[in-house]
């Protein structure tokens, strides 16, 4: 398996079941801001998932005709005025707005995932409902949650079954999903909850949500990192073992079995 | 300079984390007697020569677009100082 110097080889050996056909056609842009800092770790789950990553330059309105964008974690702008406040403002935002917003004319708009200061950028651009203020008890989390899978109809989740647990990693201060509460009302009825936290509610979100999508389906944001759940021996523990967890890798796979035309 | 002074608070509804971990700091200090503290945000856009209208209409706009999110946060005030 070769390596790009976008890509930085963290082990000697993917471990993945290598892509064939039409799957390694996916070209799935992972968008860099000043201050993002999961940009390779999302850039190698789209790898991990058989998709081909495209490096993404916040200053560039092109998105290079990728199938998909993924908006990764990270402090972008420092998480000045208000975490992805200023990132909302970039010239590639322009372009994913447009491709993505309820205002595409196409038939198919541009399947884009936010997470962690991802989803807050598309908060602030108003790609998704709510906002994130700081967590209820103002510390810093860093831990591993269990999530249920609420929602398989979206680009990033088809290959979950319906209420499926995973784990994957978290880590935030600003993690408190708020919003509305018409909209929540809303967002509940329509069932565009995507994933909600299970046990204790870890931050105060708003019904224990940890992401959500739009009313196409076709953005979705979470706060935590499924992109740091793709590799046996660098990911959450689970029942195996040691960080052991690959749960966030259904994700990745799902996103590119979607645009090869496929969905279960 | 004149200054154009925007003052942003988080809505009344919406729970302000900052300012309830003020407000159970304060007694520990001595200042008793504040029953709730709420922290928002001031912002000073400083201008070189006359605000105009067309300039404190910039400001509202920037206000509403921009320096607040109207999800979670309210506007309180957009006004001209002369001297800061």
């Amino acid at each position: 398996m070769t390596t790009t110097p976008t890509d930085t080889p963290l082990i000697g050996e993917f471990t993945a079941v290598t892509p064939s056909g039409p799957l390694e056609g996916a070209r799935i842009g992972v968008i860099t801001f000043p201050g993002t800092l999961d940009d390779r770790d999302a850039a190698r789950a789209v790898r991990l998932g058989g998709g081909t990553p495209v490096p993404l330059w916040h200053a560039d309105q092109s998105l290079h005709g990728v199938d998909a964008v993924i908006l990764p974690g990270g402090f972008s702008y420092g998480d000045y005025l208000r975490a992805g406040a200023i990132a909302r403002f970039a010239p590639v935002m322009d372009t994913v707005v447009k491709e993505a917003g309820a205002a595409a004319a196409s038939s198919s708009p541009l399947p884009v995932l936010g997470i962690c200061n991802g989803f807050q950028v598309l908060t602030e651009a108003q790609l998704l409902p709510g906002s994130m203020i700081k967590n209820d008890h103002l510390k810093f989390i860093c831990k591993d949650q269990v999530l249920r899978v609420e929602n398989t109809e979206t680009a990033w989740t088809s290959q979950f079954t319906q209420d499926e647990l995973i784990t994957v990693p978290m880590k935030n201060q600003d993690g408190q999903y708020v919003v509305s509460a018409e909209e929540l009302e809303a967002i509940e009825a329509e069932g565009r909850v995507v994933f909600r936290y299970v046990g204790e509610n870890p931050n105060g979100s708003r019904n224990h949500i940890a992401g959500v999508t739009n009313e196409r389906g076709n953005v979705v944001g979470l706060m935590p990192h499924p992109e740091h759940a793709v590799e046996a021996g660098y990911g959450p523990d689970d029942a195996t073992g040691l960080r052991e967890g690959t749960d966030g890798l259904t994700i990745f796979t799902s996103v590119v079995s979607s645009l090869a035309g496929g969905s279960k | 300079m004149p200054t154009i002074v925007v003052e942003v608070m988080p809505k009344p509804e919406i729970l302000d984390p900052q300012g309830k971990a003020i407000a159970n700091a304060l007694p520990h200090l001595g200042f008793t007697g504040f029953a709730g503290v709420r922290q928002g945000k001031r912002f000073e856009l400083t201008v070189e020569g006359q605000v105009t209208d067309e300039l404190l209409d910039s400001a509202r706009r920037a206000a509403a677009e921009m320096l607040s999110n109207p999800v979670i946060e309210d506007v309180v005030s957009v006004t001209v100082a002369e001297d800061i």
